[in-house]
């Protein structure tokens, strides 16, 4: 019988909740590491048992953790993120100039196809790799070797590489988001990289001819469809159809279109889903009622999904890294609140429940589909 | 042997006791390259990574003295030294 487990990072720790398929009865595990911040942890898909965690806190920094036995046991692996070369500087928020500096891994994307394998996006902005299980770490240089970093600043949660899309049909095109850069991609493995930011528009900043600037929050892609490519913006949901060449809105009838998260559904490519939040002041939904809000036809059309979610007196947040799908017969959905609450939909969506409901702030959500 | 005391979570991330001793020469950068090589999982975790430089939010005391600002070079007090008194590796207080 399948399984899933959920892999959940939050202010205070990692927690796992797995269930059979049947997505009913919820085992949860944790805290792993507790009093740490844990920004994410993956599975790798070529061994689901291979996972990472990025371990970071203010007092201690960044600690990289691997486990080989699908989270029993886990063992600290390296943790030196040394920039390449000189390390630049980029913009600050009044305008400056400041050094690049390391503080933190958001996001850990494993290869496809070696466990051994890892992209990590980090803050500040920078893409490093690891091919030998994370004991060590190499910066993708070519990434800010691009020439625009001295144009990049950091979003209100940090100068952070957020999202890393690896094309599961070409190793070579990586597609990349930084808040608030925007988005690069490349094209030979990593060696050269551009902005493709093309129709995006943020209010006031940057101008429309500007290539880097824009607060990207998060980007969705269906593995059959590489090429098509969906984003919350900090305001605005976008899709491109070209691999991040051109950009158009598809926030159509939402009842707002800031928000952090965007999941595709596992099979269906024009299914998405959003959590709109009130807006970049009101880090909370629309009317205290947290709604999902999914398309069928690849964005404009968006209907609300509330069933099983709080529909009064609702004030938390989903961050950008905190929704994920399952691969089972009937697409799951998963996100985790600041709240601490983590729900859950085996039906693509239609109906909703909690599978954990006082965990500490969640930061990100990852689901492995076990066989 | 230089006895030093670590804060709860960095004992946890070296699977270590919370006092340990270690064979090194009574200064802060001895010690902590000592310790570093003895439980490599505390590497970055005291110093930074990059600059070398005590953490911000990790502070050293010893004899009830905040050693914290001393040169990393400077010699510990020879209590320290000779293993009456331990190094004190803290976590400072930092929040709300």
């Amino acid at each position: 019988m399948a399984a899933v487990r959920v892999l959940v990072g939050t202010r205070k720790g990692a927690f796992m909740l797995t269930s059979d398929e049947r997505r009913t009865d919820w085992q949860v595990s944790g805290p792993h590491f507790p009093g740490w911040e844990i920004y994410h942890v993956a599975g790798s898909p070529a061994d689901p048992d291979r996972l990472y965690a990025s371990q970071c806190s203010g007092w201690f920094g960044q600690v990289m953790q691997r486990s080989n036995d699908g989270g029993q046991t886990w063992d600290a692996v390296g943790n030196d993120f040394a920039y390449a070369g000189v390390p630049g500087e980029h913009q600050w928020y009044d305008g400056s100039l400041r050094p690049w500096e390391f503080t933190r891994v958001w996001h850990l994307e494993p290869a496809p196809d070696d466990p051994d394998t890892v992209f990590a996006g980090v803050q500040d902005a920078a893409l490093f790799k690891t091919t030998d299980g994370g004991k060590s770490w190499e910066e993708v240089r070519g990434l800010r070797e691009h020439g625009s970093g001295p144009k990049w600043q950091p979003g209100a949660g940090g100068m952070c590489l957020h999202t890393i899309l690896l094309d599961p049909n070409n190793a070579k095109r990586i597609v990349v988001a930084i808040s608030a850069a925007g988005v690069f991609r490349t094209d030979d493995g990593g060696e050269t990289w551009r902005p493709v930011n093309k129709g995006l528009l943020s209010q006031g900043i940057p101008s429309p001819a500007d290539e880097v600037g824009h607060c990207v929050h998060n980007l969705a892609m269906h593995p059959t469809r590489p090429d098509t490519i969906f984003m919350q913006k900090h305001w605005d949901v976008m899709r491109s159809d070209d691999g991040a060449e051109n950009w158009t809105e598809i926030s159509g009838n939402l009842p707002t279109d800031f928000g952090f998260p965007i999941a595709v559904h596992s099979h269906e490519p024009e299914t998405v889903y959003v959590v709109p939040i009130t807006s970049d002041s009101h880090h909370f939904p629309p009317e205290g009622k947290l709604r999902v809000y999914r398309s069928r036809s690849g964005g404009n059309d968006w209907e609300p999904l509330t069933d099983g979610l709080p529909q009064q007196n609702c004030y938390v947040d989903v961050l950008r890294d905190a929704m994920a799908v399952d691969t089972l017969a009937e697409c799951g959905v998963y996100f985790g609140t600041t709240g601490g609450q983590v729900y859950a939909s085996k039906d693509s969506g239609d109906h909703w429940a909690p599978i954990a409901e006082t965990l500490p702030p969640v930061l990100s959500v990852e689901v492995q589909t076990l066989s | 042997m230089i006895r030093v005391v670590l804060p709860a979570h960095l004992c946890a991330l070296a699977r270590c006791e919370k006092q340990i001793e270690v064979d090194a020469e009574p200064t802060q950068r001895a010690v902590l390259d000592a310790l570093e090589a003895r439980y490599p999982a505390l590497c970055g975790t005291l110093r930074d990574r990059a600059s070398g430089q005590r953490r911000a939010f990790i502070r050293f005391f010893a004899c009830e003295e905040d050693l914290s600002h001393e040169s990393p070079d400077a010699p510990l007090p020879d209590e320290v030294a000779s293993g009456k008194e331990p190094l004190l590796v803290i976590g400072a207080m930092a929040g709300g």
